[in-house]
């Protein structure tokens, strides 16, 4: 299991998920005040006094307690959450990073959009920001409806069919943000994971600059036997490699997998072994996600494959 | 469920250090002074190697591309037939290709000192 997913829910990285997890700690303490509040009234009204069951009892406190506290707390409550996903979702404002995010059976599919809208980069199950940015995510799905949810950076947005939803995200600092889809969208729903990557802003320029070119070729003898393995067993159906004849559209862009922190859409670690064993047979992995096994290949086309894919990065 | 393991875990536990001690089998059989096999669960557990084995212990994922790896430490033999010694283990978890090149195993990102702690790991893994 790739090291931090599940990502921790509670412990914001920046101002939209600190607002979401002042609220959420206010809706809890505001729980533990009414529970204790409605524990003591029903203590004093099997165990009390005549007189404090007297006092406790009668119109007074359906009018205050039943009446007038809820419509207050929960009027307050309601403006203090509209006010703040109506900040969370607001429409383009012309200053943040713009990516598409789509929702896939079970993975997200990026794309990044210049200033024009055009999309410039495609990529996969990874999404690059820069720190102290702000960053408007337009999501929406081609399949069933998920929901985009890196916990540590922003709200919980669903992402629907035929309709574009906008969240707003900053990372205070760099670092490395863990997401979770958080709509039931099916089978391996539990194990479609992303991973928000925030860089100092100018790596991040530099970054996106050299991934809009395609990446250079294999170098190794094994990486070489690895592109004809991968050419020959038809990935290119559904992958896209940049530069080569793979130009398939059904599964994750693999232009720059190599470069990717997880596998398999946020959950596992990327490296040779699980490269192969997710090609051999990621159905082990992710029951029911798209892409058959592959158990035709024997070791050693496995390892170049695994040798190729390594050097997409 | 509860019943069960109550009653198997009362008798065993002195017939597994007899069995220990008679088939010289588990971390006696193959010392590795230094290494850590609590470490070395660890570093499985971030490297993915249960993507492509069954490993006791880890829940998710357990797959099947290569061999389980229960009761490891009983095993003689590592893929390519050589001796399941603690040297060639620690070989083998980060070069596999090295002592079994037609093997679908790829040499893994680890040092030497963390192919030392899953070698010591993989012989916690008793026959049961």
């Amino acid at each position: 299991m790739a090291v931090g997913w599940p990502p921790p829910v509670l412990d914001p990285a920046g101002p939209y998920a600190a607002g979401i997890t002042a609220l959420a700690w206010a809706l809890a303490v505001m729980a533990v005040i009414v529970t204790l509040f409605v524990m003591f009234t029903i203590g004093v009204a099997l165990l009390g006094r005549p007189a404090a069951k007297k006092w406790w009892g009668g119109e007074r406190l359906i009018w205050l307690g039943g009446v007038a506290t809820p419509a207050g707390v929960l009027t307050g409550l309601l403006v203090w959450s509209l006010a703040l996903t109506a900040d969370l979702t607001h429409a383009p404002r012309g200053d943040e990073q713009v990516i598409r995010v789509t929702g896939e059976m079970w993975w997200w599919r990026v794309a990044y959009l210049d200033a024009e809208g055009a999309e410039f980069l495609h990529d996969a199950n990874e999404i690059h920001i820069a720190a102290g940015r702000p960053v408007l995510l337009e999501l929406t799905s081609s399949d069933v409806i998920h929901s985009f949810w890196v916990p540590r950076l922003g709200g919980k947005v669903d992402m629907i069919p035929g309709r574009t939803n906008y969240l707003r995200l900053i990372a205070d600092r760099p670092g490395v943000y863990k997401g979770q889809c958080a709509e039931y969208c099916g089978g391996p729903h539990a194990l479609m994971g992303l991973v928000v990557v925030a860089h100092p802003p100018e790596e991040l320029d530099a970054l996106l600059e050299a991934r809009s070119r395609p990446p250079a070729g294999p170098v190794s003898e094994e990486a070489r036997l690895g592109a004809q393995v991968f050419d020959r067993s038809g990935c290119g159906a559904c992958h896209t490699v940049r530069g080569t004849s793979a130009r398939g559209l059904a599964g994750p862009d693999l232009t720059w997998v190599g470069a990717r922190r997880t596998l398999g859409a946020g959950i596992l670690p990327n490296n040779r072994g699980t490269l192969a064993g997710w090609v051999a047979n990621s159905q082990d992995i992710k029951p029911q996600n798209r892409m058959p096994p592959y158990a035709q290949l024997s070791g050693q086309e496995l390892r170049a494959i695994s040798a190729y894919l390594e050097t997409l990065e | 469920m509860r019943a069960r393991f109550t009653f198997s875990g009362q008798v065993p536990i002195s017939a597994v250090l007899f069995l220990t001690a008679c088939n010289q089998v588990g971390p006696d059989s193959h010392p590795m002074p230094g290494a850590d096999a609590g470490r070395g669960r660890e570093i499985v557990r971030a490297t993915g190697c249960a993507s492509c084995h069954v490993i006791p212990g880890i829940r998710w994922p357990k797959g099947r591309v290569g061999p389980s790896l229960e009761g490891f430490a009983g095993q003689a033999l590592l893929p390519g037939g050589h001796v399941n010694s603690p040297e060639n283990l620690t070989g083998f978890v980060r070069d596999a290709p090295a002592f079994a090149p037609d093997g679908g195993m790829p040499p893994m990102p680890l040092s030497d000192a963390e192919a030392r702690d899953v070698a010591a790991f993989l012989y916690t893994l008793e026959p049961r």
